[in-house]
C-alpha cells in the first residue's frame, strides 16, 4: 500500500492533465498500448464482426444519438454500444485529442464535425475506412458531404448531416417595414440600411465575429484561403472571393448595420424573439433549434435561398458533422460497421431525422414525405424544398487548413479586432493568415501566404 | 517532553539501531506523502520535463533545451496577459481587502444589528460556484437585455458596457471582489476575535476612543491575517482564469485568447495543441508568482516583527 515505487509512473496521466492546466477531464491513464486498430481488413468483416458482437464506445452530442444506438443494438443484439456525450464540439475535441495523444481513453466511434476532421486525421488519430470498401457508399451522399470526409485519397469518416446555407427571415418584420426578400448581398445590405433606419433598435442580423459564419461566406463568394498539399499549406485570406466577401461584409459592418449580439448568447434568443433581428443566415439545421428553442417565434419565420453574388443559386455549408472511427479502436472492424449502419442504414437516418436533424443522405432528402412537409413554425411553408435545393448548390473545391481547430480559436484575437472597431475586415484577416503562417510554421508544415 | 535526560534518549538511541528498519515512521507519512508525491511533485517534475520539448503535428517530439523558455519571454502574447493581471491586481485587490476589513471590523465592533446575518450574508457569494457565479453576472451584464441595459434605458444614456475593451477589466474585478470579499472577510474576522477582551479594557481605561482601538489594537492584531490574504490574492490574481473564460463567449472580441497567463496556457495546450509551451508559460507563472508572493510575505512579517 505505501509502495511508493509505483508513484511517479502511475502518476503520468495525471500529471500530463495538471500540466495542460486548469480542466478537469477524464483522461485515462496506465496504458501505452498503440491500440489494435492498423487499418487491415475488409467489407466482409464488418459483417462477421456484427455476428460476432463485442463493446463499443460512441462519442456525439447529436440529440438522436442514443435513440440511434439503442436501434442498432435491437438489431445487433451482440453488440453492445455506449453512447458517451463527452461535450460539444470543441469541449469533445479537447477530450478526443488528449485521449489520441495519451494513447488511451479514446472511444471507438466519434463525432466530428467536418472543419475538424482534417486535423484529426492528419495527427494520425482516424482511421482510413477505404479498406472497408467504404467507397462504394458515396452514391448515398450528397457531393459536398461525401467530399468533406473524403479527404487525401482516404475515407475519415461517413457524414452525418449537413448545413448548406440558406436565410430565415422574420416574415412579420419584413412585412412591417416594407421589405421584401433580398436575393443578391447588394439587395441585403439595401435592405439592411433600410430597416435600420426606419427603426434603430432593429438590426438585419447580428455578426459579432464568428468564423463558423464568416469562412461558410467566404466559401460562398468563391474564396480558397486555404490549400494543403501534403504538409506545404498555402494561406492567402487576400484572394479575390475571400476580398469579395470581405468588402461586402464591411458595408454591413463599417456603418454598424449588424448588431453586435453573440450568436446562441440568452440575449440573440431574446433579440430573435422580439424581432430586434430582420434574418439568420445560418445552415439547414435550424429549423428544429428554432422550433425547440424559439416557440415564440412560431408563425414568424420563413425560409428563402442565401442571397448570392450575382443573382445565380450558390452557397456553402455551414457545419454538419461526420462520424469517424478512431484508430486506437480495439476493434475498428466492429466499429466501422457500426458506423456504416449509423449513417447509412435507412432506420438510423429516419431516428435521426425524427430528432429534427437534417441528414446527408440522398434517399432521405428527396423522399416525398420529406420535401412535401409543412411545418406550421413556417407558416405552412415547404421548408425543405428550399433546404434541399441549397444542398445541391453548395459550391466545390472548399478546403479547411489542417489546423482548422487552432485557426478558429485565433479568430477573435485576430479578425474578431476588427469587428470590436468596425473597421476594414480586410486588415483583420491579413492579422489571422500573419498568426496562421506561423503557426503553421512552428507545427513543422510549411506555411506560405 | 522536553524533560527526557541526555542518558536516556542516548540509551534509546543505541536500542533502535538495529539491523531492521522502522517502518512505522514511513507508515505515518505514506498516506501523506503518496498523495503529495501522486498530485504535487509528480505535475511539477512532468511539467518541467514538457517544457524542455517541442511536439510538433509534423515531424513529433523532440528535445530543445530552453528554447521555450526563450521564446516565451520574449512573447508579446505573454507579457500582455501578464501586465493584464499585474494592472488587475494592483487595483482590485487592495479594493477588495479594504471592504473587507471594513466588513469585519463591523461586524466585530458589536455595534451592528443582526451582525450574523451581515456576516453570512457577506459571504454567501464564495459559496456559490465560480462558474455559476460568472454565468449569473453574465446574465445581469448583457448589452442588450441584462441589467445594465435596464440601467441604461432608465438613465436614458449609454455609459455602461461591461462587455466593451475600456470596461471588460472592472467587469470581472467588480465579479472578483464580490465572490471573495466574504472570504477575507472571515480571515480579519477570525483574527480580529483572537485579541484578548483586557486590551480593550486598558484601552479603554487609558481614554481610547473608537477609532483610536481600531488603528493602535485591531489593525496591528489583525496585520498577520492581512499578509496572508495578500498572499492568497496575488495568488488568485495571477491565476485568473474562470470568470475571464466564462464570460469569453459573451466577449469575443474583447477577452482574447491571451488575456491572461492562465488563459493563455490552456488555449496554447487545448485550442493549439501546444502542450510543451503551455507547460513553460505556466511554469514561467509559477516562478514569478512564488518570487512576489515569497517577497510579500518577508516584508509582511518584517514590520511584524518590528
Amino acid at each position: 500500500m505505501f509502495n511508493l515505487n509505483k508513484g511517479p509512473r502511475r502518476g503520468r496521466g495525471a500529471a500530463a492533465l495538471a500540466v495542460a492546466g486548469l480542466a478537469a477531464m477524464s483522461l485515462v491513464a496506465c496504458s501505452t498500448g498503440p491500440g489494435a486498430g492498423a487499418g487491415a481488413g475488409s467489407a466482409s468483416d464488418l459483417d462477421a464482426a456484427l455476428e460476432k458482437g463485442g463493446e463499443l464506445t460512441y462519442w456525439t452530442w447529436t440529440p438522436s444519438g442514443e435513440a440511434q444506438a439503442e436501434a442498432f443494438m435491437k438489431e445487433y443484439p451482440n453488440v453492445e454500444v455506449t453512447v458517451v456525450n463527452a461535450g460539444t464540439a470543441t469541449d469533445q475535441y479537447t477530450k478526443l485529442q488528449n485521449a489520441i495523444t495519451a494513447g488511451s481513453g479514446a472511444p471507438d466511434v466519434a463525432q466530428i464535425e467536418y472543419y475538424a476532421i482534417q486535423q484529426f486525421a492528419l495527427s494520425e488519430g482516424l482511421l482510413d475506412l477505404s479498406s472497408y470498401d467504404f467507397g462504394e457508399l458515396e452514391d448515398k451522399y450528397t457531393p459536398s458531404t461525401w467530399s468533406a470526409v473524403n479527404l487525401n485519397g482516404g475515407i475519415y469518416g461517413l457524414p452525418q448531416d449537413s448545413g448548406p446555407m440558406v436565410m430565415f427571415y422574420n416574415t412579420t418584420v419584413f412585412d412591417q417595414f416594407g421589405l421584401s426578400v433580398p436575393t443578391t448581398w447588394d439587395e441585403y445590405i439595401a435592405t439592411a440600411a433600410k430597416l435600420h433606419e426606419a427603426d434603430p433598435s432593429k438590426y438585419i442580423t447580428n455578426d459579432a465575429g464568428d468564423p463558423g459564419f464568416a469562412q461558410p461566406l467566404i466559401w460562398q463568394a468563391g474564396g480558397h484561403p486555404y490549400q494543403a498539399d501534403g504538409t506545404d499549406v498555402t494561406i492567402n485570406l487576400q484572394d479575390e472571393g475571400t476580398k469579395r466577401w470581405a468588402d461586402t461584409w464591411n458595408q454591413l459592418l463599417e456603418p454598424g448595420l449588424l448588431s453586435d449580439i453573440p450568436t446562441w448568447s440568452d440575449d440573440w434568443y431574446k433579440a430573435l424573439g422580439d424581432g430586434s433581428l430582420a434574418t439568420i443566415v445560418t445552415g439547414a439545421w435550424m429549423p428544429g433549434v428554432l422550433e425547440s428553442s424559439l416557440p415564440e417565434g412560431a408563425g414568424h419565420w420563413r425560409v428563402a435561398p442565401l442571397p448570392s453574388y450575382d443573382g445565380s443559386a450558390a452557397t456553402a455549408e455551414n457545419g454538419g458533422s461526420a462520424q469517424s472511427v478512431i484508430k486506437q479502436s480495439k476493434n475498428p472492424a466492429l466499429a466501422a460497421a457500426f458506423l456504416r449502419w449509423l449513417n447509412s442504414s435507412d432506420e438510423s437516418v429516419d431516428v435521426f431525422l425524427e430528432n429534427g436533424g437534417f441528414p446527408s443522405t440522398t434517399a432521405q432528402l428527396n423522399a416525398d414525405e420529406f420535401l412535401n412537409a409543412t411545418p406550421e413554425y413556417f407558416g405552412g411553408q415547404e421548408i425543405n424544398k428550399v433546404l434541399v435545393d441549397a444542398s445541391a448548390n453548395v459550391v466545390d473545391g472548399w478546403e479547411y487548413l489542417p489546423f482548422q481547430v487552432y485557426a478558429n480559436s485565433v479568430f477573435a484575437d485576430t479578425v474578431g479586432q476588427a469587428y470590436a472597431n468596425r473597421s476594414d475586415l480586410n486588415t483583420g484577416l491579413l492579422a489571422w493568415q500573419d498568426n496562421l503562417i506561423t503557426y503553421g510554421n512552428s507545427q513543422g508544415f510549411t506555411a506560405s501566404e | 517532553m522536553r524533560a527526557t535526560s541526555p542518558e536516556t534518549s542516548q540509551a534509546l538511541g543505541q536500542r533502535v539501531r538495529k539491523p531492521r528498519r522502522e517502518w512505522q515512521g514511513w507508515q505515518f507519512v505514506g498516506p501523506f506523502a503518496l498523495v503529495f508525491v501522486f498530485v504535487f511533485i509528480a505535475p511539477l517534475a512532468f511539467a518541467l520535463y514538457l517544457s524542455l520539448f517541442q511536439n510538433r503535428m509534423v515531424g513529433g517530439n523532440s528535445f530543445v533545451g530552453f528554447e521555450n523558455y526563450v521564446a516565451a519571454l520574449s512573447d508579446p502574447q505573454f507579457w500582455n496577459g501578464f501586465i493584464r493581471v499585474v494592472l488587475f491586481l494592483l487595483v482590485q485587490v487592495p479594493i477588495m481587502l479594504a471592504l473587507a476589513l471594513v466588513a469585519a471590523l463591523a461586524i466585530d465592533s458589536a455595534r451592528l444589528y443582526a451582525s450574523g446575518v451581515f456576516r453570512m450574508v457577506i459571504f454567501l457569494p464564495y459559496a456559490v460556484p465560480a462558474v455559476v457565479a460568472v454565468l449569473i453576472w453574465g446574465f445581469m451584464y448583457g448589452n442588450n437585455f441584462g441589467l445594465t441595459a435596464n440601467i441604461n434605458d432608465l438613465l436614458g444614456t449609454d455609459v455602461l458596457r461591461p462587455f466593451s475593451g475600456q470596461w471588460i477589466l472592472a467587469s470581472i474585478g467588480n465579479i472578483v471582489t464580490w465572490e471573495y470579499i466574504g472570504y477575507n472577510m472571515l480571515i480579519f474576522y477570525s483574527a480580529l476575535k483572537t485579541i484578548p477582551a483586557e486590551l480593550y479594557e486598558a484601552a479603554e481605561i487609558d481614554g481610547a476612543r473608537g477609532f483610536q482601538v481600531i488603528k493602535a489594537i485591531k489593525i496591528p492584531a489583525a496585520r498577520g491575517a492581512i499578509v496572508i490574504a495578500t498572499i492568497f490574492s496575488i495568488i488568485g490574481s495571477f491565476q485568473l482564469f474562470n470568470e475571464p473564460n466564462v464570460l469569453k463567449p459573451l466577449a469575443e472580441n474583447v477577452i482574447s485568447s491571451y488575456f491572461t497567463p492562465n488563459m493563455y496556457a490552456y488555449n496554447l495546450s487545448f485550442a493549439g495543441q501546444q502542450f510543451n509551451y503551455a507547460a513553460t508559460v505556466a511554469i514561467i507563472m509559477g516562478v514569478i508568482t512564488a518570487v512576489i508572493a515569497y517577497v510579500v510575505q518577508l516584508r509582511g512579517t518584517r514590520k511584524e516583527d518590528r
